[in-house]
């Protein structure tokens, strides 16, 4: 598996994920992308949507998705719901464990369908 | 590693006497170091090791010789000392050096006596089996309690401070209890003329009879109770049992058999350094007498344990200067304080009086011939007066210009004694010997919580006596040096639970964003403030918490109704209200689980659990479920989990009341009340408890006349007994008292705190919570009876609710844009069941299963 990237050196190749529809405002759902588990969270309000690895490294388990979101220091970040560890929306860090990161890719709303950017 | 070195020789230290002193010189021994020079052995007469005999009474009240105890059960051993409990010492050999017991006879270099004292018995003609009962031990109090059942009335012979213990324990078992007093008043030795007239006012307000001035001559067969006692003034009282409590003696059996010097009036003799007449073996707490005088409190007690095991290590220590015997008590519910010269016997010593006829109130203070110094104190009523009077005679602080002011009733500006006047030498804990200087130390060294204090300096964790001061003192001494305490509940609000439900409710408000916006920070909140918050919304206004403004404030398990396991799949729990469940229920919940092919356990709560299911199958389990009549067990939430029940007077041949009846009315009322931690119940038919009440937050237990109530117990990682609140209630008043006692705690408890932690931060304790919910003394028994009403009559089954709206369940999908599970989920079989595979059996998944993802 490769790291995703958001630097611009990289294309990057949009791809309909699933409709708008299927977000939850202020919280998440998963989607599945090729073998990969990808959560998404939906911020209606700043019109903010992010989308990251749904496996919980500290667990193992695909749950990422069902955290909740909160706001730490600034930094928008997710809940692990099993051992409550937190991640950087943006990046994926792990704000406990800096060994803890998750791949996150560029999401963004076109319409009524969720687009994910995938690097090419 | 060197070979050579000679192990040291421990020399053998031999202690008599396992009671608070004996415990507490071993708790001295250790921290002092002094196990890397002595072997130490202690020898108990009793079964159970050492226990808090200041707290005896509440055996009667729920507690169990276990929590009674001084250490855990393994300190002993831990700490290498060799605990010989249940065996009695029979004699000291001085000429060889050894004890010798039952089991044989152990050799010592130093001996150290603590074998406190005994209760005296009168020599009265007829004094035997029940009519001659004591209250010093717990095998004595079993022997009370077995001589109460069937008794209508006892009598305590001794009208001091353990025969009003006494007194308390027999009406704590429902007796009608007397007290006979040999002299003029009650607790001759601590109070005065006018403080025992008021006590004995208030204590026969209590329903107790007091007979003073009574000298019993014999006790013969009764003709209504069990027994009669004659008096010598021709009187007579009919009784059921006879507690002995006239006084305690010395326990100098052993001394006096060995040739050690024993006082006149009983005690080993010691030194100003406890050592007796024979230079290795030491006497310490009751037993032991210096210039004449014995010491029956635990401070001197104490005091001597500690100063001995510096002693014995070549540590700094006070050589003994005998004790202050000032008291504060709460006995039988009154106030009663006294403090050193409280007859004024003190030459030239004049007393100011406060005497208030309507409550029966009493105070008095002694002052010094020259008028400047106090010297002595007597309190009945009203013990707020104590801690300041105490500290005045113990630190010689000069009076202000009208000493009356020290004890007339506190009005607008009465002088009362800050902590910041106290000296630095000022004794705050008594029984551990904990100066204002040594807490002040604490707080310097970056000491803020008062937990933490308490566990470091030992201070507030003897009697107990002083934690009112302690904590005024340590809030001094922490705004003193500009530290605020936080108390935010996170970085988006610099609020406490407490004052958040405060706002919630006096402003009406119904969503997080509000509260956010009027009260908080930021725009987003975090996984600490949202689920407090949408714990205090739901137990406020009981909504359904998976409407839309409401589902992203939940906690995993609160969004998904359904408790996360390991892998990511979910256990259910449908409510089995009492435990009683119809063969056809429990037909369906066998086939649901069959063909969802979920792991199956029963809970300790009376329910079944089925694990292994996932995200997606949620709804459709659930939609089985509730076509066949079940409804939401709520195991997921901070919120009523279960009343646990026994089959009671419908089945069972000693139940007296319908405790699964009253186990259904109760889960049934309060089922969906959401609240700061998980709540469990349970409701027993009889004393036989075996619904084990006494360990939940809400215990109701059936007696001939109605219900007990006991609260604030648990299980889990610190275990608590609950605590008796009222007695033989009937329905309506057993459910008006859990009303306003779960309402009282959703409003006032911090985030994730049970009843049990909540309780014990209350200030005031038990006889708070008592006034509060029976007395309704803060006027809040309405209005928290009505917020209840609300959340009943919210009630709603939050799963029926989400089945039937397609929006909620849109959450309910592994992935939003695929129909497949998720595959990283994989069970083995186990015992007949499936379960989540180890990361070592992962090689076991067929690579069939792989390869078809």
């Amino acid at each position: 598996m490769t790291r995703s990237s958001t630097s611009p050196q990289t294309a990057t190749q949009w791809r309909a994920l699933c409709a708008r529809a299927d977000l939850v405002a202020n919280s998440g759902v998963v989607a599945w992308l090729d073998g990969e588990q990808v959560a998404l969270f939906h911020l209606p309000s700043e019109e903010q949507l992010f989308a990251i690895a749904n496996r919980d490294p500290q667990s193992g388990a695909n749950v990422i998705g069902r955290g909740i979101i909160g706001q730490l220091k600034g930094e928008l970040v997710i809940a692990s719901p099993l051992y409550k560890q937190h991640f950087r929306l943006r990046d994926g860090q792990c704000v406990e464990y800096p060994d803890q990161q998750l791949q996150v890719w560029p999401v963004r709303l076109q319409g009524d369908q969720v687009e994910i950017g995938l690097a090419v | 590693m060197n070979a050579f070195v000679a192990p040291i020789k421990k020399e053998t230290l031999i202690i008599i006497g396992n009671g608070m002193v004996g415990h507490h010189c071993i708790e001295q021994l250790v921290e002092q170091g002094a196990l890397a020079h002595y072997q130490v052995h202690v020898f108990g007469e009793e079964r159970q090791r050492a226990y808090d005999r200041v707290h005896l009474s509440e055996y009667f009240g729920g507690r169990d010789a276990e929590s009674l105890a001084l250490c855990a059960a393994d300190y002993y051993s831990e700490h290498g000392v060799q605990a010989h409990l249940h065996e009695a010492v029979l004699e000291i050999d001085r000429a060889q050096q050894e004890v010798v017991t039952a089991n044989g006879r152990l050799a010592y270099d130093k001996l150290i006596l603590a074998t406190g004292s005994y209760p005296f018995v009168p020599p009265i003609p007829g004094a035997e089996g029940n009519s001659r009962l004591v209250y010093r031990t717990l095998d004595d109090l079993d022997a009370i309690r077995a001589a109460a059942s069937g008794a209508r009335r006892g009598v305590v012979v001794g009208g001091g401070l353990l025969g009003l213990e006494a007194a308390n324990a027999l009406k704590s078992l429902g007796l009608e209890a007397h007290v006979v007093e040999f002299a003029p008043r009650l607790m001759p030795v601590q109070l005065d003329e006018d403080g025992g007239a008021a006590l004995k006012a208030r204590i026969e307000a209590l329903g107790v009879g007091v007979h003073l001035s009574r000298a019993t001559s014999e006790i013969v067969a009764g003709e209504d109770y069990a027994y009669r006692m004659n008096f010598a003034d021709g009187e007579s009282l009919e009784t059921d049992l006879i507690v002995f409590s006239a006084g305690i003696r010395p326990q100098d059996t052993l001394a006096r058999s060995a040739g050690l010097a024993v006082a006149e009036r009983g005690g080993v003799v010691i030194d100003d350094g406890f050592c007796t007449n024979a230079p290795a073996i030491f006497a310490i707490g009751e037993c032991a007498s210096w210039q004449g005088r014995v010491f029956g409190l635990v401070a001197p007690g104490y005091s001597m344990a500690r100063n001995l095991a510096a002693l014995l290590v070549g540590r700094p220590h006070e050589a003994f200067s005998g004790a202050d015997m000032s008291t504060k008590l709460k006995l039988l519910g009154v106030d009663v304080g006294s403090i050193g010269d409280a007859h004024g016997a003190t030459e030239g010593s004049r007393s100011y009086r406060y005497i208030d006829d309507v409550t029966n109130s009493y105070r008095r203070l002694v002052v010094s011939a020259d008028g400047k110094r106090v010297i002595g104190a007597v309190l009945v009523g009203d013990n707020s007066y104590y801690d300041t009077l105490l500290q005045y005679a113990l630190n010689g602080i000069k009076l202000p210009a009208d000493p009356a002011s020290l004890i007339l009733p506190v009005g607008e500006g009465a002088p009362t004694l800050g902590a910041d006047a106290l000296p630095d030498t000022a004794t705050i804990c008594s029984c551990h010997n904990v100066s204002k200087g040594a807490i002040c130390c604490q707080v310097d060294a970056g000491c803020t919580d008062l937990g933490e204090l308490k566990a470091s300096t030992k201070a507030a964790t003897g009697c107990g006596g002083c934690a009112a001061l302690l904590k005024q003192v340590f809030e001094h001494e922490l705004s003193a040096r500009g530290v605020e305490v936080d108390k935010s509940l996170c970085e988006h609000f610099a609020h406490t639970r407490q004052e958040l439900y405060g706002i919630v409710r006096v402003e009406g408000i119904e969503s997080f964003e509000e509260l956010l916006a009027k009260h908080g920070r930021g725009h987003h909140g975090c996984d600490i403030c949202k689920p407090a918050v949408g714990s205090i919304l739901a137990s406020c206004w009981n909504q359904p918490i998976t409407d839309p403004w409401l589902i992203p404030l939940q906690d995993t398990n609160d969004t998904f109704m359904a408790n996360m396991q390991k892998n990511g799949t979910y256990s259910i729990v449908p409510r089995i209200a009492g435990g009683e469940i119809t063969p056809e229920k429990l037909i369906v919940l066998g086939q649901v689980a069959k063909k969802y092919d979920l792991y199956t356990k029963i809970t300790g709560g009376q329910r079944i659990d089925l694990f292994g299911a996932e995200l997606h199958e949620l709804p459709d389990i659930w939609a089985e479920l509730i076509e066949a009549g079940f409804e939401t067990g709520h195991a997921y939430g901070k919120s009523l989990r279960t009343v646990k029940s026994c089959v009671g007077s419908t089945w069972c041949r000693y139940g007296v009341q319908d405790s699964v009846g009253m186990a259904l009315t109760l889960e049934d009322r309060y089922k969906g009340l959401r609240s700061p931690h998980k709540i469990k119940f349970a409701v027993s038919g009889c004393t036989r408890e075996c619904a084990e009440a006494q360990s939940k937050d809400v215990g109701v237990i059936a007696t001939e006349k109605g219900w007990n109530l006991y609260v604030a117990g648990n299980g889990g990682m610190r275990p608590r007994h609950a605590e008796l609140f009222a007695t033989d209630l009937d329905d309506a008043t057993l459910i008006k008292y859990i009303d306003r006692f779960l309402m009282f705690y959703v409003r006032t408890a911090d985030r994730l705190q049970r009843t049990s932690v909540w309780r014990e931060s209350l200030e005031g304790g038990l006889e708070y919570l008592q006034d509060v919910i029976i007395n309704d003394s803060l006027g809040l028994g309405a209005e928290l009876e009505s917020q209840m009403q609300l959340v009943i009559d919210r009630y709603e089954c939050e799963w029926a609710n989400a089945i039937s709206d397609p929006e909620k369940l849109k959450r309910f999908r592994t992935f939003v844009n695929d129909e497949r599970k998720d595959p990283d989920i994989h069970f083995v079989r186990e015992r007949g069941q499936r379960r989540p595979v180890k990361a070592s059996e992962l090689h076991l998944i067929p690579v069939a299963e792989e390869a078809a993802q």
